[in-house]
Parts: C-alpha cells; sequence; structure tokens
C-alpha cells in the first residue's frame, strides 16, 4: 500500500558518500532547504522553477553523512501556516490521522517520516513548525537552540527566530540526526560553537531520575481536556521513574503570540522583498515601470496568506506605528527570554503540551487567520527566546489523533531535552 | 494610547490603507483580497493592540559583533548567478525600467 500524502514537491533522489553515519538512511528535505541543481520551491508558485546553484550546510553535511535524500518535502508557503495547507502544490496530508491536517510548516517533512517515505527529515521551525507537525503526525522534532545550526542555503522567512531541525520516529534518530546537522560554519555568523563534534545521540538514556521538570500553568490552561489528559499521564509516567513535577509560572507568555507574530511579519516583509522575478523567481513581465511589475509579479506569485503577513509586516514596521507595534513586540520578547531564564534557576526542563489541540480537520482553520494563529501559543515563546525544545509522542485521543509533548531546555541544553524526552518512550 | 503621527485615525486600517499598504509592500491585490484583508486586519492589529500591556524591560544585551577578514573567496560564476534570470542581457540581469 503506498497511499498519496502529498509528501514531496519534488521527488528525487540525492546520493550522499558511501559511508558515513547516516550512509543506510533516506531524508526527506524541506522544500525551503537549498539543494544544488534540485528545484526548491518554498511552496510557492513564486519559486516554482527555481534551481539553487549552491547545497545549504545542511545538505552538504547531509551528503557527507552519507544519506540518501529522497526528496523535497511539502510545506506551507514560505514556511507560513500551521496546517500545510497554503502550499501553492495542494496541502499535505496526515497519515496519522486521515481526514486531517499534517501541521506546519513541516508538514511535508512530519508526514514523509509518518507515512515510511523516508527514515529521517529536516524541517524549519520559525514558530512551531517542527514541534507541531511532529505532535500532529505522532513523530519527533527537534527545534534547536538558536545558532546550534547553520542557516546558510534556508530561504529566510524570519531570520532571528527560525533554525533548521531533525524529525524522526524516536528521540533517538532525531538526536543523531540533529549530531550531523549542528555545529558552526563560516557562511553563518549566527552560528556557534556548541553543537561542533556533539554526541547527542548518546543522551537519549531514558533516564529521568533526580530530574526537575516545571510546567508553566500558563501553557496548559488553554489546552483541549483530552490533550491535557495525555499531558499530565506523560507526566506521571516521568514521575514514576523518578522525576519531579513542579508549576512555574511564565506570565509573560501570555504576550508571546502577538509578540512573535509582529515580529515574524516584520522580516518577513524585508525578507520577502527581493522576490521580484528580476533575478529569480516568477516574473510578471515587463510591461511598466518596475514598481508595476514588481507588483504583478508579486500578486501573481505569493498565496493569501504570504501576502497577509507581507502586509501587516510593512504596516507594523511603516511610519508612526514602528513604536506601537515593533518596538513593543521587542520588549515582550526580552520579557519572554528573563522569564525563561528565572524558571530555569530552579528546573532542569519545562514540559507543556506541544499543540493545545489534536490535529484540525481538512479547511477547519483555513477561514479564520487569528485562529490559526493562536494555536501557536505553546511553540513561539521557545523561538522568541532563542531556546531549544523537543516535542516527544504522548499517545492519543479520539481514538487515533495523535498528541505530543513539549520539553524545552536552557540555551544549548539539548542533551537534557532528549534525554528527558526519551523518557517518554519508555 | 499610544499617539501615532502617521495613519490618520486610531482605528483599523481601511480599505484605502490596505490598498497604500500594499502599495509601499509592491503586492498588487484584487478587489476581493483588499475586501477580506481590511476585515482581518481588524481583528489582528486589535489582537496586537494586547502588547500595550507589556512592562519595559531592560534588554541586556549580550551582543557581539562576529567579523572576518573581508578577502576574496570563489563565489558563482556569472552563468549560475543568472540561471535562474527569466531575462538576462550580455552577462547581466535584464528588469524592467526604474520608473
Amino acid at each position: 500500500m503506498s497511499a498519496d500524502y502529498n509528501v514531496f514537491i519534488t521527488e528525487e533522489t540525492i546520493e550522499g558518500a558511501d559511508d558515513g553515519l547516516l550512509a543506510d538512511s533516506t531524508v526527506a528535505v524541506k522544500d525551503n532547504i537549498s539543494t544544488e541543481g534540485v528545484r526548491t520551491t518554498c511552496g510557492s508558485e513564486m519559486l516554482d522553477d527555481y534551481v539553487p546553484p549552491y547545497d545549504a550546510t545542511v545538505v552538504e553535511k547531509l551528503k557527507d553523512a552519507g544519506a540518501t535524500i529522497v526528496g523535497k518535502a511539502n510545506m506551507d508557503e514560505f514556511g507560513m501556516g500551521s496546517t500545510t495547507e497554503t502550499s501553492a502544490y495542494g496541502a499535505a496530508e496526515n497519515p496519522a490521522a486521515p481526514g486531517h491536517v499534517p501541521g506546519g510548516s513541516s508538514g511535508g517533512s512530519a508526514a514523509a517520516v509518518a507515512a515510511g517515505e523516508a527514515d529521517v527529515a529536516l524541517g524549519s521551525d520559525t514558530g512551531g513548525s517542527i514541534r507541531n507537525p511532529a505532535a500532529f503526525c505522532g513523530v519527533v522534532g527537534i527545534k534547536p537552540t538558536y545558532g546550534l545550526v547553520s542557516r546558510y542555503g534556508l530561504v529566510a522567512y524570519a531570520n532571528s527566530l527560525e533554525q533548521i531541525g531533525p524529525l524522526a520516529p524516536t528521540v533517538e534518530e532525531a538526536a543523531e540526526l540533529l549530531d550531523v546537522i549542528s555545529g558552526p560554519d563560516g557562511n553563518d555568523a549566527t552560528t556557534r560553537d556548541e553543537g561542533d563534534g556533539s554526541d547527542y545521540a548518546s543522551a537519549a538514556t531514558g533516564e529521568v531520575e533526580g530530574t526537575t521538570v516545571g510546567v508553566p500553568t500558563e501553557l496548559v490552561e488553554g489546552a483541549d481536556e483530552g490533550v491535557r489528559e495525555r499531558f499530565e499521564a506523560a507526566l506521571d509516567d516521568l514521575r514514576e521513574q523518578g522525576a519531579t513535577v513542579e508549576e512555574v509560572s511564565l506570565p509573560s507568555v501570555e504576550h508571546a503570540v502577538e509578540a512573535y507574530y509582529v515580529i515574524a511579519m516584520s522580516e518577513a516583509s524585508s525578507n520577502l522583498a527581493r522576490f521580484d522575478g528580476v533575478r529569480y523567481g516568477h516574473s510578471g513581465g515587463f510591461d511598466g515601470n518596475w514598481n508595476e511589475t514588481f507588483s504583478k509579479a508579486r500578486e501573481e506569485g505569493f498565496g493569501e496568506e504570504v501576502k497577509r503577513r507581507i502586509l501587516l509586516g510593512t504596516y507594523a514596521l511603516s511610519a508612526g506605528y514602528h513604536d506601537k507595534y515593533y518596538k513593543q513586540a521587542q520588549d515582550a520578547r526580552a520579557w519572554v527570554k528573563q522569564d525563561f531564564d528565572e524558571a530555569f534557576e530552579s528546573v532542569d526542563v519545562l514540559a507543556s503540551p506541544t499543540m493545545p489541540t489534536p490535529p484540525f480537520e481538512v479547511g477547519e482553520s483555513l477561514e479564520d487567520p487569528l485562529q490559526m494563529y493562536l494555536a501557536d501559543a505553546n511553540t513561539v515563546p521557545v523561538n522568541l527566546a532563542d531556546l531549544p525544545a523537543i516535542s516527544v509522542p504522548a499517545g492519543e485521543v479520539d481514538d487515533g489523533l495523535p498528541v505530543g509533548i513539549q520539553f524545552i531546555g536552557p540555551a544549548f541544553g539539548e542533551a537534557e531535552i532528549i534525554r528527558v524526552g526519551s523518557a517518554v518512550e519508555n | 494610547m499610544s499617539d501615532t503621527s502617521a495613519g490618520s485615525e486610531e482605528s483599523a486600517p481601511g480599505p484605502e490603507e490596505v490598498r497604500h499598504v500594499a502599495d509601499l509592500a509592491r503586492v498588487g491585490l484584487d478587489d476581493d483580497e483588499v475586501e477580506r484583508f481590511t476585515d482581518q486586519f481588524a481583528d489582528i492589529l486589535d489582537y496586537f493592540e494586547t502588547l500595550d500591556e507589556v512592562p519595559e524591560v531592560e534588554r541586556d544585551a549580550d551582543l557581539v559583533n562576529v567579523m572576518r577578514e573581508d578577502e576574496v573567496r570563489d563565489s558563482l560564476s556569472q552563468d549560475e548567478a543568472l540561471a535562474n534570470a527569466s531575462e538576462t542581457e550580455d552577462g547581466y540581469f535584464k528588469g524592467p525600467n526604474v520608473s
């Protein structure tokens, strides 16, 4: 049986080196990560025929590790969406929950792993885009600390927030893939040395004796009852294995969603200004002057969610509104960071449901963008604070809808969240 | 609340302002999109207003500049750089008139 979940935008085999850590592994790569000579669309009409002339650093690392790339995975257009329904190449489906979305924006990557179309996958996470589809598809996803993984060759949406990270069936396999892609890169000045020569895979020991898990009440209150039950059951399980669970409060996270969207949209409006159809991308033809041609190319090439975010970002940065929206969002970001810092003085990791709901039904969230944005409440604080987080399957509700539990660590605390995450699998 | 110098009124942008922002962003919109965005922006910007409740936070930025020598390195060839352009001429990108 080979059901078509519309996992790939481009199916193409890219062979890696003969041996290495991933010599026996197939990998799906999200279609916003550049692959030399292989079309990279970002899920957009705008880049329908764009063929990058170079590899992203993470793709070079995959090849060096002997991985076989099996395709470019479907995604929300330019990473903007929480369901993989805004792809210009049609929605991906959730192999773990038919009739439901796989989550987004790395929905194709998560679905590829859930359906067995690839052993592991790379996604990118700007406000939850790895953890959300991991939770919805019943797989593991890691959003690394900002600066752990090179973004060179990742088509930028919101630079200050996004990181490339792994999706896999198990915590150990996700950690192994993270070992391959992490580390400093001369082509990305925001990378740091911490991931150099890492051995995160060996941290997946399932050992939580003596670990203190903090639960931010604000990130549990809004969750569906079924999701909360699964979450509490996973915590009970950790307690039985010797962990201590205590409540903590992070008042700042109440403002994380609005801060996240103001910052992400502002950065998007700037980043996506490069798509003018002249050097690459969909061209509107050359009737009229630059501005008219540029506007036409972008009207035709961009989908509605992308236009919505570019316009809101342009508005938020425009004269008179900058202080009102962007500056306040930066204050909120600093507050969120401070809150997390204080929490980690008393706990080792923080835990929450990854998503407050089980996977949405197909089409459910498209009409109301604000409702879709609110679904990211538990994942965006992590990106604002530049921290690492993992989503691990925590069972199902309603006969087959996957639920994920998220563990958040201090900066460069990947080993810690991998260790605790692996205990959930016990 | 806040006194903005631009933007004539305190309320959310109307259809004309949505068109104006779209012009600034160089994104063409059809009439349906203008109508939908006008409604949606009212809700979304109203929600963003809650940022007013955020206290001013001391940002102890431990930022450092990352510098490297500015040296000549390998780069894309001219052919590679032009490969994705819809129109080129004599080794250059060809674009529309600027004004």
